[in-house]
């Protein structure tokens, strides 16, 4: 594809431009689809939990309903509040969604398989996450509205409460990982499932996935929304495709959170039968993208399992999980796995 | 990666004193309020420790460390002795105080040890940046520590106006650094000391210069950058002045020493004049207003400002004895600021602060003892011979006579004349005024002690005060 | 003029003009989100030095924390800013003075050097920017470095003792004390013989 692109004799930045186009188009188009499938997956698992069958009319076996629920977005009416701050209030859902978007940017789905090696890919993912929450904030002062507002001031303190537990577990992949680059985090990884982080950083793998809820305003973190306290929190006024940016973009976080536990965790494209003999050579025909998605799926899975089984989290305990014990145990860990790395501590540092 | 380990040895007590800041930290958060007393303990055992530490390793020798971002020398050290003493015997007088009031808590502590880490580093700094740090860490602290007592009106306002104004003088301290890097290109006071030796740019120096010296005289407290100082002793808690104006104005005299000598003697003619209005402003200001004051701490206020008068004197002589007699000053004052807002302490209780000239009325009925003791701090500060007070000010007479500078010598003995008149008056108010408040001095054994022993030192000091000059002499290796 | 040159400017006449906007916009909501799109074109010069991480931590301190927080700030006040705007050309004279002194003052420090020093080259694909700040930072700087850390230390302790206070009239939960309870605390049974007719 790409020498094909060069092959036609256009201006070198400009076949260079077309070739990053392509890929983004190649990883934002299967992004959007995931996205809508998730939705769906997302009702069929809470309903049987709750032993119900869910979404069955649209299409075979109800398998058509997300594309129905997107048309209707489309062509629902965008209403604006009179005492809205017009401009504002149409930003932020391109707020919210952009940087969502922008984010995978730098997410490997196999050894060569990325749009941009960044040597400090993590800390640029950091950075597009931490900005997630200006849609949020200014979506609930843009309103104009009681309830909106209160959703935007519980989410800017939560977020930048959990912001602090999830960097600190970041600093401990990194610390393991000896780098910045995603990729190379991974490929430190080697060596089979029990080289994995997940289990010399246990604590900071638990932290960060919890942190991961209270980020994309998950449940049991959901106060921003809050239906049983203040409506829906921030997305009380918007309607149509504006509602429906701020939810693709909870969703699309979701998915990169997954991701990145993956890859951060879990090996990313690694198989987890590497090292053991027999089951490495028959699963060795299987793509390092496939493994990713499996795990990804897993922790998607694992979100939606826990909206179906917690009850939401008082304000204040919320602050106090975040503050006083996610925090502490992190620096804790943090120290140890210090020690651990530079003592040398086998098998993983060594 | 190649990497150097650092000659971490030179710095044992500032990272001895950072270690049991955090311990104490930690400790206090799980005591009980009565078992409090702990806190106090390990305070006070963190700088017996560092005295321990630095007095032990004490050399002549100059020693960089850290990338010559540290320097250790004996001059540093006698004066990290005498701050490891002061903060010792603040911790001590405050004691009571703070019982008193309820604010006997660990933040006290805490952030007084931080605050003695800053100073240490600001003695020991030998590039702009650790200037700069060690400064900021004393000043957050000391922001901190009079902001504590929430409920009072004046801490509240005196902590707004100190870290108002605080900050401004960092802001242009930093900007005349930030013109002295642009100058010389280097943080390095070496560096920049070699550099001004042969610069083309002595504008731009100059430039930065002025702005160096305004933030020097904000955190010394000297006219016309005194406007704080007041209000900030007589607002603070009575034991959080007492910590303002002890130590850290032995740091100070080490961070002036540390820029203008060992970075900008190439520019001493420049800064000379600079001193010499601000030291004759600082002694006019200081000793006049000071006579119109009825409240004692804000009269120890303008003393203190004319004090720092008297010190810059001995600083502006650029010459190794000036610096001597300037550091000799800055003891003795030291341990009579200790003295005199220890006799407020003392004859405070709870609920009353006998901070009203007023309150010393017919002290020598109450106590024989103590209005001896009082009389001792005030003649010394005043200067009258033999206390200590008067061969601080006659060594940096003698200075600046010795550099031909004969007329500001005299106009200094004149202003410490018309300052002696408010000291006396305390003594008279103590010996032939009849007493407003005939209540007993109920004080603990520790408070009794350690205040005549400060009283009766500055007394001793003054009958011989040769050690410690020769002290100071040797520490500054009179050039 | 080159690719590169033609992002440069771009990127700097955006930061000009969100600059310019903060400080001229009626709304102060408006106005912070201004500020924070000056961050990110200052982030986008600074990649374009090859200081990647510095520009990222400027997105994710600044952008991430700080100017939430204001924001948060901003919004909670609303603040009227038409009188805090009233002494505009009373101070117009002495912002122009000091202005121009800053500019006078840059010309000396930068004047005599300027064109002399050589453009600095371009770093290969391998460079990190991290790496070399890290090892230089824990290294040569590294006294200074641990004392900036002591200094945020002692900004946390002072900020916690002064807001954190037990106001006696103020009705909260106790975590601690709720799930300490025992049955004994609360539940008493009571033997009684049944009532007789």
């Amino acid at each position: 594809m790409a020498e094909f692109i060069q092959g036609l004799g256009l201006p070198e930045a400009l076949a260079t431009f077309i070739i990053i186009l392509i890929k983004i188009v190649a990883i934002l188009m299967p992004l959007l689809l995931a996205l809508a499938y998730l939705t769906f997956a997302e009702r069929k698992v809470l309903n049987y939990f709750q032993a119900r069958v869910g979404p069955l009319h649209v299409g075979p076996r109800g398998w058509l309903t997300p594309i129905a629920d997107a048309i209707k977005m489309l062509f629902k009416e965008i209403i604006i509040p009179s005492g809205a701050n017009r401009f504002l209030f149409l930003l932020s859902p391109v707020l919210a969604f952009g940087p969502a978007m922008a984010a995978w940017a730098v997410i490997p789905f196999d050894a060569e398989l990325l749009l941009a090696d960044v040597n400090a890919a993590l800390l640029y993912v950091l950075a597009l996450t931490s900005f997630a929450v200006y849609g949020i904030i200014l979506a609930g002062w843009a309103s104009n509205s009681k309830y909106p507002f209160l959703g935007a001031m519980r989410s800017a303190a939560q977020v930048v409460s959990y912001e602090l537990a999830m960097g600190f577990a970041l600093v401990g992949v990194i610390m393991a990982g000896q780098s910045l680059n995603l990729r190379e985090i991974v490929l430190a990884q080697q060596g089979g499932l029990w080289m994995w982080f997940w289990l010399p950083l246990l604590p900071l793998f638990v932290i960060y996935f919890i942190s991961g809820l209270a980020e994309t305003n998950r449940p049991p973190f959901d106060l921003a929304e809050g239906e049983s306290e203040i409506v829906a929190g921030y997305q009380v006024e918007y309607s149509g495709i504006s509602f429906g940016l701020f939810f693709m973009a909870e969703y699309a976080n979701m998915i990169l959170i997954s991701v990145l536990t993956s890859l951060m965790f879990l090996g990313g494209w690694l198989s987890p039968f590497e090292g053991i003999p027999y089951l490495e050579e028959w699963f060795a025909w299987v793509p390092g993208i496939v493994w990713l998605l499996l795990k990804t799926s897993f922790f998607l899975l694992l979100f939606l399992w826990v909206r179906a089984t917690f009850p939401r989290y008082r304000y204040d305990q919320l602050m106090r999980l975040g503050w006083k014990v996610l925090i502490p145990i992190t620096i804790v860990w943090l120290i140890l796995l210090g020690g651990a790395i530079v003592g040398e501590v086998g098998p993983w540092f060594d | 990666m190649p990497f150097a380990i650092p000659n971490y040895n030179v710095a044992i007590p500032e990272m001895f004193v950072l270690g049991m800041a955090c311990l104490v930290l930690i400790v206090d958060l799980f005591l009980t309020e009565r078992s409090r007393t702990v806190t106090y303990l390990l305070s006070q055992a963190t700088m017996v420790g560092a005295a321990v530490l630095t007095l032990t390793t004490y050399s002549q020798e100059v020693v960089l460390a850290f990338s010559g971002t540290f320097v250790r020398d004996a001059m540093g050290d006698v004066l990290k002795a005498f701050i490891y003493l002061s903060a010792f015997i603040v911790f001590l007088y405050a004691k009571p105080y703070l019982q008193a009031r309820k604010l006997f808590k660990g933040e006290f502590y805490v952030l007084g040890l931080f605050g003695v880490l800053g100073m240490m580093v600001l003695v020991s700094a030998h590039s702009l940046l650790t200037v700069y740090l060690g400064l900021e860490l004393l000043a957050l602290s000391l922001y901190a520590m009079v902001a504590l007592q929430r409920d009072s009106i004046f801490a509240s306002e005196s902590a707004m106006k100190y870290f108002i104004l605080g900050a401004l003088a960092s802001g242009m301290l930093l900007y005349g650094m930030s013109m002295l890097y642009g100058a010389t290109g280097s943080l390095d006071l070496g560096e920049i000391s070699r550099e001004v030796a042969t610069t083309k740019m002595e504008l731009v120096m100059v430039f930065g210069l002025v702005f160096i010296v305004v933030g020097l005289a904000f955190k010394l407290g000297a006219v016309p950058f005194h406007m704080w100082m007041p209000d900030v002793y007589q607002g603070a808690p009575t034991a959080v002045t007492l910590y303002i104006a002890s130590a850290p104005k032995i740091a100070a005299f080490a961070m002036v020493i540390r820029l203008l000598n060992d970075g900008l003697y190439g520019l001493h003619m420049h800064w000379q004049d600079m001193l010499v209005i601000l030291a004759i402003l600082s002694m006019a200001v200081g000793n006049i207003f000071a006579i119109a004051q009825f409240n004692l701490k804000r009269m120890l206020a303008y003393s203190t400002i004319a004090h720092m008068g008297y010190l810059l004197l001995g600083i502006l002589t650029g010459s190794g004895d000036g610096y001597a007699a300037a550091m000799f000053y800055t003891l003795s004052y030291a341990l009579m600021s200790l003295g005199g807002f220890g006799m407020i302490i003392l004859l405070s209780r709870a609920g009353f602060e006998a901070d009203r000239l007023d309150d010393f009325k017919g002290l020598n009925e109450r106590s024989p003892w103590y209005a001896f003791m009082m009389l001792i701090l005030m003649f010394s500060m005043a200067g009258v011979p033999p206390f200590l007070g008067f061969w601080a000010k006659v060594s940096v007479l003698r200075e600046l006579i010795h550099v031909d500078m004969t007329w500001l010598a005299i106009v200094a003995v004149v202003f410490s004349i018309i300052g002696a008149f408010y000291y006396l008056r305390i003594v008279k108010l103590m010996y032939f005024d009849k007493a407003e408040d005939n209540s007993e001095i109920k004080q603990d054994l520790d408070l009794h002690v350690a205040l005549s022993a400060n009283s009766l030192g500055i007394l001793v000091l003054g009958i011989m005060p040769g050690p410690l000059m020769a002290l100071c002499a040797s520490a500054i290796g009179v050039m | 003029m080159g690719f590169e040159q033609f992002v440069f400017y771009v990127f700097a006449g955006l930061l000009l003009f969100a600059g310019a906007m903060v400080i001229t916009v009626r709304n102060p909501v408006h106005a912070a989100m201004f500020l924070v799109m000056t961050f990110f074109t200052s982030a986008g010069l600074w990649l374009m030095l090859e200081a990647e991480f510095l520009a990222i931590t400027l997105v994710l301190v600044y952008v991430g924390a700080v100017m939430v927080l204001f924001l948060f700030v901003v919004m909670m006040l609303d603040i009227n800013l038409v009188p805090l705007r009233e002494g505009f050309m009373r101070y117009l004279p002495v912002g122009i003075l000091v202005a121009l002194a800053m500019i006078i003052m840059m010309g000396l420090v930068v004047g005599p050097e300027f064109g002399a020093h050589p453009v600095p080259e371009r770093h290969g694909p391998d460079y990190n920017n991290t790496a070399e700040l890290g090892s230089i930072l824990y290294t040569v700087y590294v006294y200074p470095f641990e004392l900036a850390a002591v200094i945020l230390v002692v900004a946390i302790i002072a900020a916690i003792s002064l807001t954190l206070r037990r106001r006696p009239l103020v009705k909260h939960q106790d975590p601690d004390a709720q799930i300490a309870i025992r049955k004994q605390d609360r539940l008493r049974i009571v033997k009684m013989d049944s009532e007789k007719k």
